[in-house]
This record gives C-alpha cells, structure tokens and sequence, in this order.
C-alpha cells in the first residue's frame, strides 16, 4: 500500500524528517506517536502533498507510484485521504455542497457516475448517524463557526463517505472527551477492511485502546526510532518519551 | 511568490468568451461631437422638439462640466471628438421592426452570446429588448405583455408611441446637471429601453435588456426608463458585452427608475463588458447613473449587481427613499482582475420616514486589480427612525491587488440607526489545500470558495441569471475557457 524510503524533508531550512522509513500493507492499522514537533503532522501533509515542504531525498510508494508525480487533487482521487488536525472554515460554502461536490469529483475521475441529490442526501444521513454529528451542522458553512470536536466529527464525516484506500488521521482524537473519541473509534474501525489502510497519529493510548493498531511507530528526531504491538503504547504511557530518545542517542 | 499564488493567477488568465465581432453593414457617423451631430440623431428619431431641445441644453451644460476625479481610478484623459455617437446597423425597410427583417447576422449574434430573440427560443418568462450599437433591434413577448398593459419598448418608440408618458418621467430622476456623464448621456443618447407597469399589474414576465457593443470607435450612450406605477411589480435584467479590440470604448448610460406607491422594482445586472487584456490595453469604460426614485409610500427598489467586465468601472446605483416606509436595496458583486479597475457602490438617500436600506457589497480582487467600494447614507432631517445597514466585503486573491473601502455617512435625524460593518479577506493556502485534499482540482476549489464569498448577492438575482452569474464568476476567475 505504501512504502516510505528515508525520507529527508526540511522546512524554511530546518530539517524536520531525517531518513524515515515507513512499510504499510492492505488492511493494517498503523499508530504512529512522538513528542510535540517531531514532524508527524509534517509527514501527513507530505503524504497528502501539500507544498511549503523541501524533499530532500527518498521515495515514497503508494499503490506502486511514485507519490511525487501526483498533485494534491490526484492523490485525493486516488484514495488517500487525510483528516487534519486543524480542519479548515470555509465561510459561505455549504457542508452538504461541499461534501456531494467532493464525492462527486472523487467518483467523475474513477469512472464512476455522480450520486444524484436524493442518493448522496440518503448516504449522507446514514453517515452522520454514523459519527453522531448533528444533521443540522450539514446545513451550516464547512467547519464555519463548529466546535472543536464538531470539526473532528466533520473529518470523520468525510472519510466516511469518502471511503479512502489509506486514510490517515492527525490528532483527530486531541481535544476530545471520552464520547467523541468513541466516536472517531467507532468511524475507523467501521471502514476496517483487508483492502484499506489506516495511519493514525495520536498522543494518546487511550484512543488505541478502541482502535487496537497492528503496529505502534514512535516517530522522534525524525524518524521511526521505535516499533512495537499495543503494549508499547501502554509503554510510552507510563513512562513518556525521554527513555527511548536517550535509548535512540546512545 | 509561492506556488499556489502562481497557479491562481495563471487560472485567472481567460480568454474573453463574447469578445467576437459581427460583420454587418452599419451606418455611423463621423467620430466628432457638436450640436449638428445632437441634431442629427434627434431627426433621424424623429424626435418631439421639447427633446431635442432638452439634448441641445444638455450639451451646453456639459461644455461647462468636467469628468469626476473623486473615485479611486486611473482614467487616461477621453478625447470626446474621436468618439463616434451614432452607430447603427442598416435596416433593410423602413416601419416596425420584426424578426425577418433583421439582418442575420445580428439575430446569429445574440445566439452565440445566448440570448436567442426568436421567442420560441427564448428563455421561458424572460422578454428582450436586444440594443445593439446605438440602436434597439428587436424587443420580444411585446403582444403578451401588451395584454398585461405593460409597456415594453425601445425608448425611441417611445417617445412616438407614449410622449407624455416619457416627458413625464424622462430625467426626472437624474437631471441632466447631474453630473458629467449624466450629461453628455442626455446630450447623445441614441437608444435604451422604457417600461411601463401600469397600477395594480404584476408582470407577468420577466423584462431584460441585451446592451451589445460592436462597432469600434462608437461609444454607447443608452437610457433605460422604468416606470412602476402604484401597487405594480416589475423584475428587470441587463447584460452586457463587446468585442475584444485594442483600443477603448465608452459606455455611458443612464438608468432611472421610478417606484410609485406600493409599487416594486427589482433591477438586475450582470455586466460583462471586454476588461481588456493583460496589458491593459482595450476594454471599456463603463461611467454609468443608475438610480432610483421610491416616490410614493412603500415603495421598493433592489438593485443587484455582478460586475465582472469594464477596465474601468464607474458606478452607483443608488435609491432615494423619498416616500414613507419606502425601501432601498443594493447587492453587488463586482470582480477585479488583471489590470482592471473598478469604483462602484451605492448611495442611500433617507427622506421619509421609517426608510429602510440594506447594502451588501463583495469585491473580489485579483492580479494587480483595484476594486472599491464607495457608499453614501444620507439621512434628511425629517426622515424619523431610518434605518441602513452595511456589509461590505473584500476578497483578495494574489497579493498584488488592492481592496478599497469608503464609507460616507451623513446623519441628520437622531433617530436613525445606521451600521456599518466591513471585512477584508484571503483566500487561503489552507482552504486551497483542504479542498484540493478533498478531491476538487484548484479550479473547482476557487470557485467553490468565491461563490460561498458571494452567496448573499447571487440569492438576490431570478433564477436564470443566477446560474448566467455563477458561470461567468467562474470564467472570469478561472480560464475554464480554453
Ligand atoms: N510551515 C512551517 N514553517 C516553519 N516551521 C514549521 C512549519 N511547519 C512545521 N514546522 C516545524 O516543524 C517541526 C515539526 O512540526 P510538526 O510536523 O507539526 O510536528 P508534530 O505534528 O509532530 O507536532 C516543528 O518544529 C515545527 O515548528
Ligand atoms: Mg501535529
């Protein structure tokens, strides 16, 4: 599914991943934690292609393709997905026009035929049950004055509908209490299947308690210096991040 | 300059869709302005004398006036003797005007630009007056909206047909002192539209006019005139186009409308003139009045604009609340790109009581463009317990363009409750890159955020145009034309 080679990325001259390497196949579940700043968000926005970063070297595969031949658009196309960790307002433009149009731009390029309003209407609902976001939010302006954890919901929302091949999570769960966690726990575990991928970053191993990942990455001085089963989670729990990093030093 | 800054303004880089020009035979005249040209045009419209004595008078006034420098515009000094006034295409026969006697090519000109004027054609509910240079060619649905008793005409048939009802109304709400475009529009005007709604009658349809600029070197000096009568409703469309040609073109218009008691006027536009290109070079000059009179209690006037077009804008169509309880509303929309520029807004004029006025005003920028707003509220010292409200909003898109706002307020009655409320904004490398994460190409995404950045305007226009206006904020900021 996706294959990162040790990737260097710097910003503004700043090196921030420095030689990551990352292997994830059909149907795993991927936690990846670390110390503030350690660049997880930034390897999010590399995998989904947003610009402002410097690729220094290495490769990234997904699906067989070079990443770096796709633009932002086309990777949406092709099934990656990314659930930000500070999901953008667009004042004046409807939830629900907003959400057919993407779904439909998504589906135009694969061939498939657009959902009609009484379709996309009837699927849109289902999902919104699904992630216990209030119907009455569709009809407001995208993320527009929502609450933080309205916003997480909303990305669930989109992920949901959008049913992408890998999905990849930033901090959907910070900033949540017990309930919307389940929530954003429950709209995983609802698209686990043998032909999807999830990457989901988190501070916390309360949410994997729900989520139960295959692997555990621990991603410090920009790289993966650790991986482990659930147990390393409950690991970095207890104890926090600094054993590793002096374990990564020596 | 980032990447994402390039793209957006590679995107705004569009061809000019209706910027084709049709080969016909048209009589014009000389370019040159005197009292002889002012003359002509009257005889050859066989003009009643209190007219063209009025156009004579307007001239002299105007030899005495100078162009406005108020506005927040680089206007390259006109010279009005290069100027032809009088253009229009050669009729095969003499008398009233039908389809078949239209010259082809003109009728195959309103179909590429979408306006097809053979009423089985036409677009359902919507009757055209279709003015092309200096003259009107055809105005379609008048039988059916004769039996309404609504007039629906060119404003020289007009002053044939009902000369007392246009010596009535004819520049009583902009004189011709006015200012000097008012002016020289009086002075020249060769054609335009007149509506009549008599009292207690809805039109049945909805009226628009087609301005189409083709001749070069012509300028085109229209006037519209709507008269609703007590009680009436009338809902009113212009749109406008030219050629693409390198040198400019004026235009300066003239609208009055006048809403009798009860009576409603909704006047839509969606102004696409030839900007110019990149450079700069070419385009029109768009100095035009609009403004409207609620002379009887509870009148009401909602102008809606969507400027897209012009190289220089120059535009306020304003309301004067002069009847009790009367309503004023101004929805704008105006988009700025290239080297474009454009001062537009509003003046709301309070004089009875409990007036009310809304005024919503999106500029969109883009490339080196300047856009402003520029907006009056006048409350009279009798007019107890007026009440404005103001949105203003900027979007810039790039970071070479400019945003403008200025608000003039003037109150005299201290019951008045005016605000006034204003915001400048970017469309953002988050929104760009949230929408594109999504699957929406840049295209997509940027129309997407501008039509959410207009919304509160687009509501206000009839459906059709609605869609018409959703398109061409597309084109314009997006070169989806290839
Ligand atoms: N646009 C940027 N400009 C400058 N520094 C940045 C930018 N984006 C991220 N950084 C820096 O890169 C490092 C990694 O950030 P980030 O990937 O957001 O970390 P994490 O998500 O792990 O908290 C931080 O030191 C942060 O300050
Ligand atoms: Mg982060």
């Amino acid at each position: 599914m996706l294959s990162i080679k040790d990737l260097h990325v710097s910003v503004e001259g700043k090196d921030i991943l420095k030689g990551l390497n990352l292997e994830v196949k059909p149907g795993e579940v991927h936690a990846i934690m670390g110390p503030n700043g350690s660049g997880k968000s930034t390897m999010a926005h590399i995998l989904a292609g947003r610009d402002g970063y410097e690729l220094i070297k290495g490769s990234i595969l997904y699906q067989d393709q070079d990443l770096f031949d796709l633009s932002v658009e086309e990777r949406a196309q092709r099934g990656i997905f990314l659930a930000m960790q500070y999901p953008v307002e667009l004042p004046g433009v409807n939830n629900m026009t907003f959400l057919k149009e993407s779904m439909n731009s998504i589906r135009r390029v694969n061939g498939q035929d657009e959902l009609d309003a009484v379709a996309f209407m009837k699927l849109v609902k289902e999902k919104a049950a699904l992630v216990e976001l209030p119907e009455k939010l569709l009809k407001r302006d995208v993320n527009s004055g929502f609450s933080g954890g309205e916003k997480k919901r909303n990305e669930i929302l989109q992920m949901a509908l959008l049913e992408p091949k890998l999905g990849i999570l930033d901090e959907t769960d910070s900033g949540l209490d017990i309930d919307a966690l389940r929530v954003v726990a429950n709209g995983v575990n609802a698209l686990r299947s043998p032909q999807r991928s999830m990457i989901v970053v988190t501070h916390y191993q309360r949410l994997l308690d729900y989520i139960k990942p295959d692997v555990v990455h621990v991603l410090a001085n920009g790289r993966i210096v650790r991986s482990g089963g659930h147990s390393l989670a409950l690991e970095l729990e207890e104890k926090g991040y600094g054993w590793i990093l002096e374990e990564d030093a020596a | 300059m980032s990447a994402t800054t390039e793209t957006i303004e590679q995107l705004i880089d569009h061809g000019y869709v209706a910027g084709f020009v049709t080969n016909i035979d048209a009589e014009t005249f000389e370019p040159g302005l005197d009292e002889d040209v002012i003359r002509r045009i009257s005889l050859i419209k066989r003009e009643p004398e209190w007219m063209t004595q009025l156009r004579i008078q307007a001239y002299q006034d105007w030899l005495n006036m100078v162009p406005p420098d108020w506005a927040h515009l680089k206007i390259p000094a006109i010279d009005f003797q290069t100027i032809s006034y009088y253009s229009a295409p050669k009729k095969k026969g003499d008398g009233p005007k039908s389809l078949d006697e239209i010259d082809p090519e003109i009728l195959d000109t309103y179909n590429k630009l979408g306006i097809p004027l053979e009423e089985q054609k036409a677009l359902a509910g919507i009757a055209v007056d279709a003015v092309f240079d200096s003259v009107s060619v055809a105005t379609t649905f008048r039988e059916k909206l004769s039996e309404a008793g609504v007039i629906f005409c060119s404003m020289s048939e007009a002053l044939q047909e009902h000369p007392d009802l246009v010596r009535k109304y004819f520049a009583s709400v902009v004189p011709h002192k006015d200012n000097f475009f008012a002016a020289l529009n009086a002075a020249v005007f060769s054609d335009g539209t007149f509506v009549y709604i008599p009292p207690n009658v809805r039109c049945p349809m909805e009226l628009s006019t087609y301005f189409r600029i083709n001749e070069s070197n012509t300028g085109q000096f229209e006037r519209t005139l709507i008269i609703a009568d007590e009680g009436s409703y009338v809902s009113y469309l212009e749109g406008c186009t030219a050629p693409q040609r390198d040198e400019n073109q004026l235009h300066a218009a003239v609208v009055e409308l006048v809403a009798l008691g009860d009576a409603t006027i909704k006047y839509s536009t969606v102004q696409n003139w030839y900007p110019g290109d990149e450079q700069g070079r070419g385009g029109i000059y768009n100095f035009v009045t609009k403004r409207g009179d609620c002379r009887g209690d509870r009148a009401h006037i909602s102008w809606t604009q969507v400027e897209t077009g012009s190289a220089i804008t120059w535009k306020y169509p304003s309301c004067i609340l002069r009847g009790n309880d009367s309503v004023g509303e101004f929805y704008s929309v105006a988009v700025t790109k290239g080297l474009q520029q454009a001062d537009t807004g509003t003046k709301m004029i309070h004089m009875g009581r409990n007036t009310r006025s809304t005024v919503v005003s999106k500029g969109i920028s883009a490339g080196k463009a300047h856009n402003t707003y520029r907006g009056l509220v006048r409350i009279a010292r009798r007019a107890e317990h007026a009440r404005n409200h103001t949105q203003c909003d900027s979007l810039l898109i790039g970071d070479r363009c400019g945003a403008h706002t200025y608000p003039y307020i003037e109150v005299k009655n201290p019951s008045a409750d005016v605000e006034h409320e204003a915001t400048t904004s970017k469309i953002s490398e988050d929104q760009l890159f949230y929408c594109q994460q999504r699957g929406l190409d840049e295209e997509a995404a940027i129309s997407m955020i501008v039509n959410g950045f207009c919304k509160e305007v687009l509501k206000e226009l009839p459906m059709e145009f609605a869609v018409e206006a959703r398109k061409l904020l597309n084109v314009t900021l997006e070169g989806a034309v290839g």
